[in-house]
């Protein structure tokens, strides 16, 4: 997607999760492909059920019980078939990831100190003594207050934004190229969301990181992504640069997203141009586009064209610098008009 | 929209104590003297963040809460202290829609039944209310031949045109909404916005709409509260409120809603607040936004300020020691 030279520091090439359910094999994950540079953010946005969340597991390896092909490439080293003793090795110290709800991702038993020092002695086989001093650090650079009295505090003595906080501080104690975070501030007030962004983007700066911020909040991914993957029923609809996204979005369904939005700097109030419909079960899924039922394109179009959105499914294909999967991009129609729109 | 007599709704003083445990815990004033009105056909949102007692207010007007002080008044009547036999009539013209649409809906009814038991609470014959609820799938959106289905038939958006259904069975002016989009996918939010727009301008209805997503609220309003620790920080019409806020916490909020516009994120000046919102159970003296203020000085911190009209002529009261000049 973008032109650095470098390799990718996480690379994902068709990758398909696929889940064993009592109403027969359900795919989550259908043969994604992306990739994160060094320093720089990939925004995967999606609504429920488009496969953001269980692609970001697939890539920590924590899928028990699904099938997960395709490639999974960690600077260069392949993940998918690696057993989970090498998994283990990496997780935490290469690769690490921060959840929605911080409090349910912490264990209440042990102070978020030992919690923090836990993954420097395994990673590092470090003495309690020093993983402590870790411990503190780590709590002082993600900004608590205090940190060498509250490392000995328990997750319930933290609010919201500090408890993600400590996950940050607890993805981030082993010095990880990579962090997956899923939702990380959709638990969060919107004045401690922000908060949180900055910290990241702080943190990101000064190491390097690779981050993969995955959420349904299109402002999110405008403030922190470089690129972004729009997922639709378990596929990439769109990947483009953010700017190029926001200002012309090739495919219907990122096109729909963008306009239903009720947003703050709106001067009108026209009613918001809603998406028809809901998004699509996996169960059942269609052997065509899976937006097609609720396109407002396919549904203006020709029989034939219809035919063809709800027969065969769309490859993802290069269009002026994204890469869509539509028949009817609205890339194309800008050309055969010569619009810009 | 604008009141011309008597508002349909004024909340007045109002405010509500939980007690502690006893010996455990402080009691804890989760709302402590708000005061507003809502005219008949118009919005009113109520904005804030986690904790800030919106919603407690909420259940308070539609007396799910007895308030512990102040009064609310639903048409020229006091109903704060009403008996629940004395409630009954009044539940038909102040309703509620829920956040969560299928943990506030009977998963062990159907449709029909969902809906048409205001009716037959309030003394329908089972064929009309049947009959009623037919009329109202169809005026939400719902295909009414899916009746006899069960909430879990049904996607998160048509279990809110359920909700928001039988809400209007008995044909309410009022409808406090508490959070009725933010648990729906985005695709879906604009739906109901709409939907609930619509309903508005065919009934007539007055909305109580409570939310943290000042985007959304920005949508539907005429008129915004802020609230902040359990009392409102500003209030009045959404332009000036939203054009050009007064309060200092109005404007740390607006300025952290990221806005789906890279280009505006980069240039973008935010106010990013120190610390979060404090514990209810033990808000701070004086003006209880003062440990994260920007702009804080010696009276913030003795001085609770009051709700007041800062600049003459102004749709907007603030309470704050310095407000922003508009």
């Amino acid at each position: 997607m973008t032109a650095d030279r470098e390799q990718p520091l996480l690379s994902v090439e068709d990758l398909t999760v696929t889940f064993p359910t009592k109403r027969g094999p359900v795919r989550a994950v259908d043969s994604l492909s992306f990739t994160v540079h060094r320093g720089q953010t990939l925004g995967i946005v999606g609504e429920s059920g488009s496969g953001k969340s269980v692609t970001s597991l697939a890539v920590m390896g924590l899928h028990t019980g699904a099938e997960v092909t395709g490639s999974i490439a960690l600077d260069g080293r392949e993940l998918t078939g690696l057993p989970e003793r090498e998994l283990g090795r990496l997780r935490g110290r290469r690769m690490a990831m921060i959840f929605q709800d911080p409090l349910s991702s912490l264990h209440p038993y042990y102070t978020v100190g030992e919690q923090i020092a836990e993954h420097h002695r395994v990673h590092f086989g470090s003495r309690r003594a020093a993983a402590r001093k870790r411990a503190v650090e780590m709590l002082g650079e993600v900004g608590i207050p205090e940190p060498a009295r509250r490392v000995g505090e328990y997750p319930h003595q933290f609010s919201g934004g500090m408890r993600q906080r400590v996950m940050i501080a607890m993805a981030l104690a082993c010095e990880p190229e990579l962090l997956i975070a899923d939702e990380p501030t959709t638990a969060l007030d919107v004045t401690v969301q922000a908060q949180i962004l900055e910290l990241i983007a702080r943190l990101q700066e000064e190491r390097g990181l690779a981050v993969v911020m995955i959420t349904h909040d299109l402002g999110v991914v405008a403030r922190v992504a470089r690129d972004v993957l729009v997922m639709y029923g378990g596929r990439a609809a769109e990947q483009a640069p953010v700017d190029a996204l926001f200002a012309g979005p090739a495919h219907p369904y990122t096109r729909g997203l963008l306009d239903s939005l009720p947003r703050l700097d709106d001067t009108d109030d026209a009613p918001l141009r809603a998406i028809p419909g809901s998004p699509p079960s996996l169960l059942t899924p269609s052997p065509g586009c899976a937006f097609a039922p609720r396109c407002p394109r396919a549904a203006a179009a020709s029989t034939d064209e219809q035919g063809r959105c709800e027969g065969t499914r769309p490859e993802l294909v290069p269009s002026n610098g994204h890469l869509v999967a539509c028949h009817l991009s609205l890339h194309t129609a800008a050309h055969a008009r010569g619009g810009t729109r | 929209m604008t009141a011309t007599a008597e508002p349909l709704l004024s909340v007045r003083d109002v405010t509500m104590t939980f007690p502690g445990r006893r010996g455990r815990s402080a009691p804890v004033r989760a709302v402590d003297g708000v005061s507003f009105h809502v005219a008949a056909g118009e919005t009113l949102g109520l904005v804030g963040e986690s904790g800030c007692g919106k919603s407690t207010t909420g259940r308070m007007i539609v007396r799910l809460l007895e308030p512990t002080a102040g009064s609310v008044t639903y048409d020229g009547r006091d109903i704060s202290h009403l008996r629940q036999r004395e409630l009954k009539p009044l539940r038909r013209e102040l309703q509620m829609v829920f956040q969560d649409p299928h943990s506030s809906l009977n998963p062990r009814q159907t449709v029909a039944r969902i809906i048409a038991d205001p009716l037959l609470v309030q003394g329908s014959s089972a064929a009309e209310a049947r009959k009623r609820a037919v009329e109202l799938m169809e005026l939400v959106g719902l295909i009414p031949e899916h009746i006899d289905r069960y909430p879990h038939e049904f996607s998160g958006g048509q279990a809110q045109r359920i909700g928001i259904a039988r809400s209007l069975a008995t044909g309410p002016r009022l409808i406090v909404a508490d959070e009725p989009v933010s648990a729906l996918d985005v695709s879906v939010q604009a739906q109901i916005v709409n939907l609930m727009e619509r309903l508005q301008r065919e009934l007539g209805l007055a909305y109580l709409f409570i939310a943290h997503d000042l985007s959304v609220v920005k949508r539907v309003c005429d008129r915004v509260a802020v609230m902040y620790l359990g009392r409102i920080v500003e209030v009045g019409d959404k332009g000036t409120v939203y054009g050009s806020p007064a309060h200092p916490y109005t404007r740390a909020l607006l300025s952290a809603v990221p806005l789906p516009d890279p280009a505006a994120e980069r240039t973008r000046e935010r106010i990013t607040l120190l610390g979060d919102p404090p514990s209810p159970a033990a808000p701070p003296p004086g003006c209880t936004f003062h440990p994260r203020c920007p702009k804080a000085q010696e009276i913030c911190r003795s001085e609770a300020p009051l709700l007041r009209i800062a600049s003459a002529g102004e749709a907007r009261e603030v309470a704050c020691h310095f407000p922003e000049a508009a």
